[in-house]
């Protein structure tokens, strides 16, 4: 078994599995049993001025049968007065010294109101703190949360302030409700963060219902935007870790947030530069216990990659993560259609036919049986045919040999060469 | 067994050997894909309660889900040693798929399937799932490698002891090995359950009977534990006139004879007659359908309700074309001059007052004996009990079932302990190959608990 211990930043420990700042990490209790089922972490909700809180909170995005494709959700920083909140996270800390206990801050945007929290945080024992400059509603509106966290100059302000009375590690947590999370990124940096982490959730709406005309969810016949989390979003939250993982001006640790639900998800943050992972959909949907696969499946998995921790993971995809301009235009696979395990459903044929490049040919064969097959000379390689396909093995992408590699930078650099 | 998953069904007469391959295929990696999707992961599950061995089966089914098959084989075995084997021959729409709260909503999660993808896959990968514990002193004799037997080594190695297993056949596995339709549980399934018992330091001494080869005192000297775990004997005679003619069978030793090659070629086109509606008895008739008899009937004094077959046994035996003749008692074997069997005299019977088992009693028609012809008769009426061996030992028993205290499944000699068929009877246990896979955990939790943990307490 392999060693899934993780010093992230300076903190330490058990496993990278952590539960995100959000309802399973309100109160002592939960975070306990969390700490018991396995998590290795867990970022406290976010401590501030307590709030009001709505009723009706949470909506989700089923998606053809399957339930909570994506989860939105306008509930806001934690309802609980700071003193029970500091108290509880004391006493969890006191039960579990080895498992990572993170304050999630949010406060408004002035130096004393940082000095004052990241002291009572780390008062009562926390490993580190993270600096909520993601939450995308109600609080913004205050002028905090993804109010602050949309502007570069306020991210590194309020980090300056959060370090100056820090003694633990500072972890400053994104939104990616901006145009290039690396500006975001880097100002924290600039602002002397230990680490950040992403994403916040989206901006959404889950839906209208159709009958009473009201959102979903809906407040006393009204609605307002909520954040979106869940496994929906995890194409977006990836893009935006490895867009900072790459990035060699934001060189400090990365935990990675948004949609994942398995060992497999938790695997594929890490491949891209984090240094842990944290959860928060997936447990709101099955439970604590969902941690025991996680810590299973990543063993077994390292185990299989004959690697002895998980640190070895970190960041290996990194480097073949790039711009457009490098790809080489001359690599080429194409489509093949393995008769033997195709059922006949014709979908490959009718996406491609439609909306790709009409290279699948329906045929004949001797017998009377019809049978599919691409026609290679035409087929640019896009996947689509594979995508849609239903059975694992009908369709491979197959690589065929075409010339020497040329990227677009390469080619655009041999135009301005003057010829010999 | 899922019979809309079962696509062959021809019987070939000119290969019988393809008979006898396992009928209903793996799920394919789509199905299990799928199947596992839909899985609610329940908290607290009814289905995990259902399975006597409690496996986690929530847990097992996400682990196919994420990809995690080595984990996922690994929950399975952890509660159960024999989980493949049960994967084929556990009654689950009685337990865990019976159990699952998709019934009220649309179909149950086919667990019992996913179970066999998840063990399949483990064999196939020639998979090590557990180490051998270390070692604490004490040694352990288990008497019969069946599911009990095999369950109980398998914790005791986990838990340290020096296990040695007394087998009497050629091979262990008991009934998994030689008593289940190959088309249900091929022998190499039962064989990998074996092995990984054996892997973790265990040793099986086959071809070894106590009693002859060495005798219960010398076993009870030697080791600190003993185990009783020797399951069934033969089946009994019917007790009617004609039962010395060729061709009659014992319904055990016939299904045995079909579990290692070479095929029997002799029913090819005969007329075979079953006695008994047990599952044994629906695995001697569907054995004979396979060995190619032209026809196959099964002869019961009750009806179909009184039964104790399981539903999907009975259900499968109907599709593969076994006739039921209800309400009919044998009363006479006919044979030829030569001694062969022709042919069974019976008598209608009806059903009358309730009896001591709470069914009906069946009473004979008078005047309506008929005769069936029949080329080979195979008894199924239940099956014979070891008692010479469990009075060589001294211990307490009813009619053959032996007595257990349980909570701690010791026998009348508080160092042998016993599981599986043994203590089933007399309404005490139940007659599955998972409730033996449990008895036996159990056996190896209550020796630990005697010779370990309470020798520790006294030290310290």
């Amino acid at each position: 078994m392999a060693d899934l211990r993780v010093n992230f930043a300076g903190i330490k420990a058990p496993n990278p599995f952590w539960l995100a700042s959000a309802p399973p990490t309100n109160s002592g209790y939960q975070v306990q049993r969390a700490f018991e089922a396995g998590w290795g972490g867990a970022v406290w909700k976010t401590l501030g001025d307590p709030i009001i809180n709505t009723s009706s909170r949470f909506a989700a995005m089923h998606f053809n049968g399957q339930r909570v494709a994506g989860f939105n959700n306008i509930e806001l920083i934690t309802d609980r007065p700071l003193e029970v909140n500091l108290k509880e996270i004391y006493e969890t800390k006191k039960r579990f010294p080895n498992h990572a206990v993170i304050a999630s801050l949010m406060v408004e945007p002035k130096q004393e109101k940082w000095h004052e929290i990241v002291k009572k945080a780390e008062a009562a024992g926390v490993d580190g703190l993270e600096l909520n400059f993601g939450c995308p509603h109600g609080m913004a509106e205050r002028g905090m949360g993804a109010a602050s966290g949309q502007v570069p100059e306020l991210v590194e302000k309020q980090t300056m302030w959060a370090k100056e009375a820090a003694s633990t590690p500072v972890i400053v947590k994104l939104t990616p409700n901006i145009t290039d999370i690396t500006a975001t990124a880097w100002a924290a940096v600039q602002g002397g963060a230990d680490a950040i982490s992403m994403i916040n959730t989206i901006n959404s709406l889950a839906g209208v219902d159709l009958d009473t005309w009201n959102t979903v969810p809906n407040v006393a016949g009204k609605g307002a935007h909520g954040g979106y989390c869940g496994p929906a979003v995890k194409p977006i939250a990836l893009n935006m870790v490895a867009e900072c993982a790459r990035n060699p001006e934001v060189n400090i640790p990365i935990s990675g947030i948004g949609g994942i639900s398995t060992w497999r998800d938790a695997a594929e943050f890490i491949l891209m530069g984090a240094g842990s992972v944290q959860v928060c959909t997936a447990a709101m949907h099955h439970g604590f216990s969902i941690v025991e696969d996680m810590i299973d499946g990543l063993n077994h998995y390292l185990d299989s990659k004959q690697l002895a921790s998980v640190e070895e993971l970190i960041g290996k995809t990194v480097p073949r993560y790039s711009n457009w301009g490098d790809l080489d235009l001359n690599f080429k696979v194409v489509a093949r259609i393995n008769e033997e395990t195709c059922i006949n459903c014709n979908k490959c044929y009718i996406a491609c036919e439609d909306t790709a490049h009409q290279c699948i040919e329906m045929l004949k064969s001797p017998g009377g049986n019809k049978f599919l097959q691409v026609r290679e000379e035409d087929c640019v390689g896009c996947n689509l045919c594979s995508i849609v396909c239903p059975v694992d093995g009908a369709i491979n992408m197959i690589e065929i040999p075409n010339g020497p590699p040329m990227t677009w930078n390469e080619r655009q650099k041999a135009i301005k060469q003057p010829t010999a | 067994m899922k019979m809309n998953r079962i696509k062959e069904r021809s019987i070939s007469l000119t290969d019988l050997t393809k008979n006898f391959k396992e009928i209903e295929p793996d799920l394919t990696s789509k199905e299990a894909m799928d199947e596992s999707n839909r899985c609610l992961y329940c908290y607290d599950a009814p289905c995990i309660k259902a399975c006597p061995t409690s496996i986690n089966i929530p847990s097992f089914i996400k682990k196919i889900a994420s990809g995690n098959m080595t984990g996922s084989a690994r929950v399975i075995m952890e509660a159960n040693p024999v989980g493949a084997s049960c994967a084929r021959v556990c009654p689950t729409e009685e337990l865990c798929e019976g159990a699952c709260v998709l019934n009220k909503a649309s179909l149950p999660i086919m667990i019992g399937n996913l179970q066999r993808h998840a063990t399949n896959w483990a064999i196939q990968n020639k998979t090590q799932l557990f180490k051998a514990g270390a070692k604490n002193g004490k040694s352990a004799a288990i008497i019969g490698g069946g599911p009990a037997g095999l369950s109980s080594a398998r914790e005791l190695a986990r838990l340290g002891f020096d296990v040695t297993i007394f087998e009497a056949k050629e091979k262990a596995g008991g009934l998994n090995t030689h008593g289940i339709v190959s088309f249900r549980l091929p022998q190499n399934i039962s064989s990998w359950e074996v092995e990984q018992v054996e892997s973790l330091g265990v040793k099986i001494r086959t071809n070894t009977i106590v009693g002859r080869d060495i005798q219960p005192k010398e076993m009870l000297n030697e080791y600190d534990a003993v185990v009783l775990a020797i399951g069934m004997a033969n089946v009994p005679l019917i007790g009617i006139e004609g039962e010395q003619a060729n061709g009659m069978f014992d319904a055990v030793e016939f299904v045995e004879s079909t579990k290692t090659p070479p095929l029997n070629t002799d029913l090819i086109g005969k007329k075979v007659v079953v006695v008994g509606a047990g599952n044994t008895a629906i695995d001697a008739a569907t054995c004979s359908v396979r060995l190619g008899a032209a026809n196959v009937k099964m002869l019961y004094r009750r009806t179909a309700a009184e039964m104790t077959a399981y539903e999907f046994e009975y259900e499968f035996a109907k599709q593969e074309g076994v006739e039921f003749r209800w309400l009919t008692q044998p009363v006479k074997i006919i044979m030829d001059d030569a001694g062969a069997v022709r042919g069974i005299q019976c008598i209608q019977m009806e059903l009358g007052e309730i009896d001591q088992s709470g069914r009906r009693r069946p009473v004979p028609v008078a005047g309506s004996e008929f005769i069936l012809e029949a080329d080979a008769i195979i008894r199924a009426i239940g099956q014979k009990k070891h008692s010479k061996l469990i009075e060589a030992f001294g211990l307490e028993h009813t009619r053959g079932t032996v007595k257990v205290n349980a909570s701690t499944y010791q026998t009348s000699n508080p160092k042998i302990y016993a599981a599986g068929d043994v203590i089933f009877g007399e309404g005490q246990s139940e007659a599955m190959v998972v409730t033996a896979a449990e008895q036996g955990k159990q056996t190896a939790y209550s020796i630990y608990k005697q010779l370990v943990e309470n020798s520790m307490a006294q030290t310290s």
